[in-house]
């Protein structure tokens, strides 16, 4: 237990949550608008993995970093303008519509990359983004060197969490999609485009979730794996609702994740002997449904989640 | 403008082209990367349909690479018509394989492992698909997350066995042991891998058939599928057939693991399914949830499948080509199964 405990007060151990909440959190956050929107979006994976591919490939043809997650956060908002075209145009079933958007997309990164990059026996990859010490900040003891001497996207994270929730709370737009996600006929009535916002709120969701995308190709791996998404966004979608649909919940769910799985990195490293590496890849997602278990009781979806508006059917 | 304006009745030259139409928008779309990959369309869909469907040698490694699918399909369709969001026939294939390889590896006579085999697979299958039933029943947790991330934990603990205690000493290699050879399903043609699984899964489709639509528990599933409210006030237990379902759904997954290991590979690796039970989703879809058009579909992503890699061989168009064109099936079947309901209306704009 007490080489446990040493290991979290770490510097290393720290950074290592933060650059691991980090896809997950912009994920999160993606799933929770649309969600919040009334549209599941189990294209997730597959939007992530399509994302990271362009955002790679982009950074890669180009030498541009800031071009390629530009491409992931195209690629993000186009598959989510995919996935609410059939589920909140046509009002097709959004489990399945979701499979197909992940089937779909990660079928076509694998597609274009190999036709791009060819089968390389060695994976070309990117000279990735480089950590941004923010001054004085970044002197404070151990919080400082994890927190704070970051990379770019890190920072883009920890400022989206509040950015989201103004979003979603203190304008507008955010009303309507809550609106639109809670009661939509009475949206309809009160003068908001329930398709238009969802449209909106899905798009919005995709592009979030290429931005976890391309930090997974372009800052934690800079290059692109088979299988290099391997389970975070379903993650993602587990996490929104143990974060109950709120942005800074979520985003405190995605630490949690982070630390369970930062934890679960160090104990393997660390060669607690003769427990087989897997059982520890296992736990995040065994954590994951226990979480699942225990939040669900009150958790509350929001009420039109997974129902189609057609305006002319009562 | 136009608009999606309800049908009162569709006809039935319709519902039965529908599949069809799917695909071919599939094919058409997928056309496009073909042409991006720089190789000709006809050339390369030529390729992929000589090598799936073109000699006999051909149609039985097409039907070997369907069997799995059927299953999958099966426990899908089953599934999705009590509305039961299994997404994890995955995982349950995979404990289905890992069971029925641990009975397969005792000695005995080689009718009774088999037999065995298909049991531990079916059950193992099933245990699996108990848990997001029961988390659905008792925890009101989402059966779609809980089925997708049990899919991940199977394959760790899948991968945790190949590479602990059942890891090849000799070579090193993260496989298991192989099964009895006693145990190996009996070939049924001489020179081909058509092996007595195929045989299974093709008797599986018309057995689920009658069961869906000839039997109570059939019935019951249509029912809490279609209206559970209604379902619980005509008297229906909907908690238990809702974890019936899984159990047979799940059984279903776990035979489509036997059938890879007693029929095809003797033995688990980590790469036993390529996504099989992601494509029993896409097979169910196309299906239309109907246990009998199951064979079809998961004939039709078969052939896909084994052609796509010949097509790679030939004409270079990266074998992920497959995967792509499941994906766009599945989301044209779906536009597809829009117009059963609806039809397109133009409306006059007023100005």
């Amino acid at each position: 237990m007490n080489v446990v405990l040493e290991q979290i007060f770490q510097v290393g151990f720290l950074a290592a949550i933060i650059r691991i909440a980090t896809p997950l959190a912009f994920a999160t956050l993606g799933e929770m608008f649309s969600e919040r929107a009334g549209v599941l979006n189990l294209g997730i994976e597959g939007i992530m993995l399509l994302s990271a591919m362009t955002g790679f490939t982009a950074t890669s043809l180009s030498g541009s970093l800031w071009l390629g997650v530009l491409a992931a956060v195209l690629t993000g908002a186009l598959m989510g303008a995919l996935h609410a075209l059939f589920t909140v145009a046509l009002g097709l079933s959004q489990h399945v519509c979701g499979i197909g958007v992940t089937l779909f997309s990660s079928g076509l990164a694998y597609f274009l990359y190999r036709l791009i990059f060819g089968q390389q026996s060695v994976p070309p990859n990117i000279k990735g983004f480089e950590t941004l010490p923010i001054p004085v900040l970044s002197d404070i003891p151990v919080l400082g060197p994890a927190v704070f001497n970051q990379f770019s996207l890190v920072y883009m994270a920890m400022l989206a969490v509040p950015l989201a929730a103004f979003v979603l709370y203190r304008t507008p737009w955010g009303l309507s999609v809550r609106m639109v996600g809670e009661n939509p006929r009475a949206a309809d009535s009160a003068g908001v485009s329930v398709i238009a916002t969802r449209f909106q709120a899905v798009i919005l969701g995709g592009a979030l979730m290429g931005l976890a995308g391309a930090f997974l190709s372009m800052v934690q791996f800079n290059a692109f794996t088979f299988g290099l998404v391997s389970g975070r966004g379903w993650v993602a979608i587990a996490l929104v609702v143990f974060g109950r649909w709120d942005p800074w919940r979520s985003a405190g769910a995605a630490l949690l994740f982070a630390f369970v799985d930062a934890l679960q990195l160090r104990m393997q490293a660390s060669g607690l002997g003769h427990i087989p590496y897997e059982a520890f890849l296992m736990l995040p997602f065994i954590f994951t449904i226990v979480a699942m278990a225990v939040m669900s009781r009150n958790a509350v979806a929001p009420s039109a989640l997974l129902k189609p508006f057609r305006r002319e059917e009562r | 403008m136009f608009r999606l304006e309800a049908r009162t009745s569709t006809p039935t030259w319709f519902n039965l082209a529908l599949p069809l139409l799917a695909i071919a928008a599939t094919l058409v779309l997928c056309s496009g990367l073909v042409a991006l990959a720089g190789a000709g369309v006809v050339e390369a869909y030529g390729v992929m349909f000589s090598a799936s469907l073109g000699d006999s040698y051909a149609i039985t490694e097409t039907l070997v690479r369907a069997t799995p699918m059927i299953f999958t399909g099966l426990a899908v369709a089953v599934a999705f018509r009590a509305k039961f969001w299994n997404i994890g026939a995955e995982g349950q294939l995979l404990a289905g394989a890992v069971a029925s390889c641990a009975v397969g590896a005792i000695p005995m006579p080689g009718p009774l492992a088999m037999l065995l085999m298909a049991l531990a697979g079916a059950a193992a299958g099933a245990a699996v698909a108990l848990v997001p039933a029961t988390l659905r029943v008792k925890f009101r947790v989402d059966d779609v997350v809980s089925s997708l991330l049990l899919n991940s934990v199977i394959f760790y603990a899948l991968m945790a066995l190949i590479e602990g205690p059942w890891k090849d000493s000799f070579s090193g290699y993260p496989i298991s042991p192989p099964i009895e050879d006693s145990a190996n399903f009996p070939v049924l043609l001489e020179g081909t891998r058509l092996h007595l699984g195929v045989v299974a899964a093709f008797l599986a489709a018309p057995v689920i058939w009658f069961l869906i639509v000839r039997t109570t528990l059939g019935f019951r599933i249509r029912v809490i599928g279609e209206n559970p409210e209604a379902a619980r006030y005509g008297g229906i237990h909907v908690e238990r057939v809702l974890v019936s379902t899984a159990l047979l759904s799940g059984a279903l997954a776990g035979l489509a693991g036997v059938g890879e290991v007693g029929g095809v590979h003797f033995q688990v690796m980590s790469d036993i399914s390529p996504g099989y039970g992601y494509s029993g989703i896409v097979v169910a879809m196309l299906a239309r949830l109907n246990p009998l058009g199951v064979v079809p579909a998961a004939i039709f992503l078969a052939a896909v499948m084994t052609g796509a890699e010949a097509m790679s061989r030939a004409t270079g168009v990266p074998a992920f080509l497959s995967d792509v064109i499941q994906g766009t099936a599945l989301l044209a079947m779906l536009v597809a199964l829009l117009f059963t309901a609806y039809r397109i209306r133009r409306v006059g704009t007023a100005k």
